[in-house]
């Protein structure tokens, strides 16, 4: 059983601030994390391999900085780990890479047949849960999306029940290795990994492929590759005008409180009937 | 299988790195564990970094260690209300090839020096808290254990690095309990802004940097002293005072830093700059009397955890380093001749501090933490009454000048009497001496 | 997403083998028999960018042949729609990636759309993400708004990036369709026109469920769950940590029963256990649209602002005038929650029983 865990290295989105002065996005000194839904696909990846028996393999496309995340997947528990870095990749779309990480996958495979592929639900920075359906279509894996728990695996039949977070329900669903799974976000909490995990994770001999080591092809990959466009970027315009306040003579709870619902039902109307309606309806 | 070195660090500060870096280099087996997230994670520094100590351990650091700005000018400025009076130096000849005084932001100082570690071939571990010390039946310390499983870890010999807590030490028995006098709490903030606006309201240019030392009324009486220091693309501002003091205070730290920031010679300084981070951390500052036992059986102490911190001065990571460097190099003399890590052998680490300039600097200025404690008038009477008289002396009045020192001299007296002001001047001068 | 590159913008001409792909594309959400509201959003959104385009608006229906399909492709009409593609085959009964994706790519290469939209639902995502990559084209997710660029026809999807502090639009120049998953509550409804009508284009993909690896063994339905049903309510009452302490959230409820609404929540009150998850509003919670928001004791941060500031009407009730959430609420009361939140529950049942009285 082999599993590939697709993590990418993001800014902690809580900490990017607003340049005050020239309105760019500061991202220096902002420390970069795991993008924190992978965690939960990571986990679920160990879990497996703690119950079954699995090797995991974590895999990121980035800069060479993303080694730290990668070391730090391997502190938890993982057993591999490739860093696919390349000048060409700069500027990849989903689509690009998706492109570029499937590649990775193949070569992963040629060596050790990949059997499941997890990737996070979405990242907080590119935000577009579009890598891991962009992988699972061109690996021609069944694609499981949301998944909120993994039901069952059974390694001799190669077939896994999994259920799915859908619109208005939850969907249970049966089917066969291999398939792409991401994990909805708060269906495990992420292991505080072993001391020998650490050592070994501190001197593990890191894997670093670029573009001609997997042999993804040119046209595809980075700005080439990408389809979209950025074509502008810039800071939301403030909404409304500031708040109309709501004022009443004295200032006591009971006052602002009728001038309020004053100031409601004169601004909507509609609303004011309908509640009005469904109150002398006795609802 | 127990993992064994020939030497664990405990902390990533600069103490902890100047050892481990210096363990590595000599190609000893060397781990350094680290609670935080990556080095400089937790720590909290003004900061102004000392080049000399640095020098010693990487010579050519300035090849490319990320230090904000080397600094033309220092300013001492004592605050009245809405005043301040103060002395500036400034001087070109601190525009050498190799400055000596650099702004800094740690946590950028210890992410490049823990890299430097690695490449000297040190082996560094992070989110890893030492909870005590290992110890066999004789009492030696063999290693250390872990927060993780499985997280014993065997060294012949053991460097406590973990700053002002020293809480490894204390568990230990090595050390007592922190006293409150002994010990200041401080906080900063860094602020971002436009580079421009600091090259122009501190009149500097290129890397150039100005640092602000602050005595006075901002204290509310209590021991302690603020600063501001330019960096690159921020300003650091910050307020410390004795933790005996907040006690009984009735100001928090953060009221104190607010009423700094908006201080009316202060405000102008940092206008248009917004909030980057807050950060608050405690500094050792009991001074020479304050120093713990320093090593014994399979150990040492180095940096802040050994209560190597200059207040006065304001020098803390340069004897961090220093110190660091000079328990590693103990460790390094001691293999090369042979010889056990025992607490006797081991002495003669405190032989090499005792010859620095730590040992002497710390034994000059041991009577100043007491003195400032029990004379508060440092902190409140003394700045009014100077600003005042300052005030005074520049207001061209047609009052006659004689008259006006004679003022001066009587608003002295009134706040202090004649006996407490020369008695100050002489317990200062003895403290400094 | 790419940093801006060559071919850039408005000026880039669209070469002559893309230009037959014509007509803006809703795929209708439906899952048994129930259309996400959003589908219905895009038709109306469909509609104006047709319009600008000059060309028609065609919604895909997809699912087994019945009662509930015919009245989806009806009502595809009423909100917009001049063409439906109804592709029918049990296999597409229930949602499954790979049958959907196969049907979908044959569709669109059949009828060449420029522009296909989606929900940035849980189908919607999935389901784009995997033709994009079958069709290798470009996709941009979670949009709140789309425009048309005349200058080259080509649309200008604008997304948040960085959780909200920024946005960004992002065009697919090169090749077509042009796809975009837009997030639910953000477009308005469309008025519905039971008078519009068009035509139904029947697709019959000859699916064979033994070619379809993955099973539905069951489906447990929300409704039969307790959940809250945050994004649909027309008034929500929501509470963030200005109540101080779990058991002032009561007071919120309080009001939320006078008002028949919702009661939504702050991050940092999920995290501390104060409620559920599916109470929270915003980036990582629910995007919602009520009519009516009551913002007690919350600060308005970027990322619960993203999933309310659409709502029709915002009162915030704040204790700090300087509070940011009163630069983008409609109506603000500088006041104590704790206090103004009872008074508004009397305030609201006094009124509404006079009322009741009276009539
Ligand atoms: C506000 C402020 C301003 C200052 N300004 C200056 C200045 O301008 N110039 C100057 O030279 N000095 C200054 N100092 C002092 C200087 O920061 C300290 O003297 C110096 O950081 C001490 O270094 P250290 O390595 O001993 O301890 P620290 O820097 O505190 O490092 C200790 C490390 O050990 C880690 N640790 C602790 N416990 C454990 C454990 N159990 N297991 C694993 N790891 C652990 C901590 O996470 C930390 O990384 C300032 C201090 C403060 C608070
Ligand atoms: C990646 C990321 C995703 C996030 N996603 C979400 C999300 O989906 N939804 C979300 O809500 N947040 C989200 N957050 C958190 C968000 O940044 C804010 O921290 C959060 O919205 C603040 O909640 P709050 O307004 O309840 O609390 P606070 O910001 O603490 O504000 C409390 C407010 O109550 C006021 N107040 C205090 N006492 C009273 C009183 N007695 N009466 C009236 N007013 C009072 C205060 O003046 C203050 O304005 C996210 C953050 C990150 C980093
Ligand atoms: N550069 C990358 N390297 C590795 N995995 C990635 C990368 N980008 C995206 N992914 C995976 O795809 C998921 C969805 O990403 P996104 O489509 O950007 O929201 C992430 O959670 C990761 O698991």
């Amino acid at each position: 059983m082999h599993i590939v865990v697709c993590i990418k290295q993001v800014p902690d989105s809580a900490q990017i601030r607003i340049h005050p002065v020239t309105n760019t996005i500061m991202r220096q000194g902002v420390p970069a994390i795991i993008n924190p839904f992978d965690l939960f696909s990571l986990e679920e990846a160990l879990r497996i391999k703690d119950k079954v028996g699995a090797r995991v393999t974590v895999l990121t496309m980035g800069p060479p900085m993303a080694e730290t995340s990668l070391r730090k997947a391997l502190s938890l528990g993982a057993d591999d780990a490739v860093l696919l870095t390349d000048r060409k990749f700069a500027g990849s779309d989903t689509l690009a890479t998706s492109y570029a990480l499937t590649s990775a996958i193949l070569k992963l495979s040629e060596e050790d047949p990949v059997d499941l592929v997890f990737c996070g639900k979405q990242t907080v920075d590119g935000d577009t849960a579009q890598v891991g359906p962009g992988i699972a279509t061109r690996l021609g894996f069944q694609q499981l999306t949301y998944i909120t728990k993994i039901e069952d695996l059974n390694l001799d039949a190669k077939e896994i029940v999994v259920q799915r977070r859908a619109e208005g329900g939850v969907q249970v669903l049966k089917t066969k290795l291999p398939c792409m799974i991401t994990m909805l976000e708060g269906t495990n909490t992420i292991r505080f990994g072993k001391m020998d995990d650490m050592f070994r994770a501190a001197r593990y001999p890191l894997k670093t492929w670029s573009k001609d080591t997997t042999g993804a092809e040119e046209t595809k990959v980075g700005l080439k590759g990408s389809p979209t466009v950025v074509s502008k970027v810039f800071v939301p315009k403030p909404l409304a005008q500031k708040a109309t306040m709501i004022e009443a003579e004295g200032g006591s709870p009971e006052a602002l409180a009728s001038a309020a619902v004053e100031a409601i039902f004169g601004a909507q109307p509609k609303l004011a009937d309908d509640l009005l309606a469904r109150a002398a309806a006795g609802l | 299988m127990v993992e064994k070195f020939d030497a664990i660090v405990i902390g990533a500060g600069p103490s902890g790195n100047a050892a481990t870096y210096t363990l590595a280099k000599q190609g000893l087996n060397v781990l350094q564990l680290e609670r935080g997230e990556y080095p400089g994670a937790k720590n909290v520094q003004g900061g102004i970094m000392y080049a000399a100590e640095l020098e010693k351990i990487i010579p050519d650091f300035r090849d490319d260690c990320p230090t904000e700005r080397h600094i033309i000018e220092q300013r001492i400025w004592l605050l009245g209300d809405d005043n301040y009076i103060g002395t500036n130096y400034r001087s070109e000849a601190f525009n050498t090839d190799a400055p000596n005084r650099y702004t800094i932001i740690r946590a950028n100082i210890d992410k490049w020096f823990s890299e430097k570690i690695r490449e000297a071939g040190g082996l560094q571990i992070c989110e890893t808290t030492v909870t005590e010390l290992i110890r066999d039946a004789s009492g030696k310390v063999i290693g250390v254990r872990t927060d993780r499983e499985g997280g014993e870890i065997h060294a012949d010999v053991v460097i406590m690095a973990d700053g002002v807590n020293a809480l490894l030490a204390r568990r230990a028995g090595y050390q007592e309990e922190l006293e409150p006098q002994n010990v200041a709490l401080a906080v900063k903030e860094i602020l971002f802004i436009d580079p421009q606006l600091i090259q122009q309201r501190f009149g500097l240019k290129g890397d150039e940097g100005v640092v602000i030392e602050i005595m006075g009324k901002v204290t509310k009486g209590m021991v302690g002293t603020a600063f501001l220091y330019t960096n690159k693309e921020s300003l650091t501002i910050g307020i410390g005072c004795l933790i005996s003091d907040f006690k009984h205070g009735s100001c928090p730290p953060y009221k104190m830093l607010e009423d700094l920031k908006n201080h009316p010679v202060i405000k102008p300084l940092i206008e248009g700059a917004e909030m980057k981070e807050y950060a608050a951390h405690m500094i050792p500052e009991g001074g020479y009397k304050a120093v713990p036992q320093l090593y014994g059986d399979g150990w040492m102490v180095v940096g802040d955890a050994a209560h190597f911190n200059n207040a006065a001065h304001r020098e803390g990571s340069n004897l961090a380093m220093a110190s660091g460097r000079m328990a590693a190099e103990t460790v390094i003399e001691l293999k090369q001749a042979g010889k056990a890590y025992t607490a006797s052998n081991l002495s003669a680490y405190k032989k090499k501090l005792d010859d620095s300039f730590i040992m002497k600097d710390l034994r000059k200025y041991r009577n100043l933490p007491g003195i400032m404690h029990e004379n508060k008038q440092f902190f409140g009477a003394y700045p009014d009454t100077i600003t005042a008289a300052a005030h005074n002396w520049f207001t061209v009045d047609s009052v006659d000048k004689k008259t006006k020192e004679k003022e001066i001299m009587k608003s002295f007296v009134k706040k202090r009497s004649v006996f407490g002001l020369v008695g100050d001047a002489i317990k200062l001068v003895r403290a400094v001496r | 997403m790419s940093e801006p590159s060559k071919p850039q913008g408005r000026k880039f001409q669209l070469p002559e083998h893309l230009k037959v792909y014509k007509d803006v594309w809703v795929i209708v959400e439906q899952e048994r028999g129930i259309v996400h509201s959003v589908s219905l959003e895009l038709l109306g959104e469909a509609r104006k960018l047709a319009d600008k385009l000059g060309v028609e608006v065609g919604a895909v229906v997809l699912g087994a042949e019945g009662p509930d399909l015919n009245r989806i492709c009806a009502d595809s009409f009423s909100y917009g729609a001049d063409i439906v593609y109804k592709v029918t085959d049990p296999v597409l009964s229930d949602y499954r990636t790979d049958p959907y994706c196969r049907v979908m790519t044959d569709v669109v290469n059949a009828y060449k759309p420029e522009i296909v939209l989606l929900g940035a639902t849980t189908l919607g995502r999935d389901l784009a993400g995997a033709i994009a990559t079958t069709l290798a084209t470009g996709l941009t997710a979670d949009c709140t708004e789309l425009d048309i660029y005349m200058d080259n026809r080509s649309l200008a999807a604008t997304r948040p990036t960085f959780g909200g502090t920024l946005l960004c639009t992002i065009q697919t120049l090169a090749y077509r369709p042009q796809m975009a998953t837009v997030r639910p509550r953000v477009m308005s409804m469309p008025e519905r026109d039971d008078s519009r009508v068009g035509r139904i284009v029947e697709v019959f993909p000859q699916l064979r469920e033994d070619d379809v690896v993955t099973k539905v063994l069951n489906f447990i339905a929300d409704r039969e769950q307790n959940e809250a049903q945050l994004a649909f309510a027309d008034i929500i009452v929501a509470a963030g940590k200005g109540l101080g302490k779990p058991e002032n959230l009561k007071l919120a409820f309080d009001l939320a029963k006078v008002l028949g609404a919702e009661v939504g929540v702050t991050r940092p009150l999920v995290q501390a256990g104060w409620t559920t998850f599916d109470r929270q509003v915003g980036q990582t919670g629910k995007t919602v649209r009520p009519k009516l928001y009551i913002a007690a004791g919350i600060s308005g941060a970027i990322q619960h602002r993203v999933g309310m500031e659409k709502s029709d009407l915002i009162l915030a009730i704040n204790t700090d005038p300087n509070a940011p959430i009163f630069d983008f609420a409609h109506q603000g009361l500088v006041g104590d929650a704790l206090t103004i939140l009872p008074a508004l529950t009397d305030a609201f049942s006094r009124r509404l029983s006079v009322n009741r009285l009276a009539g």
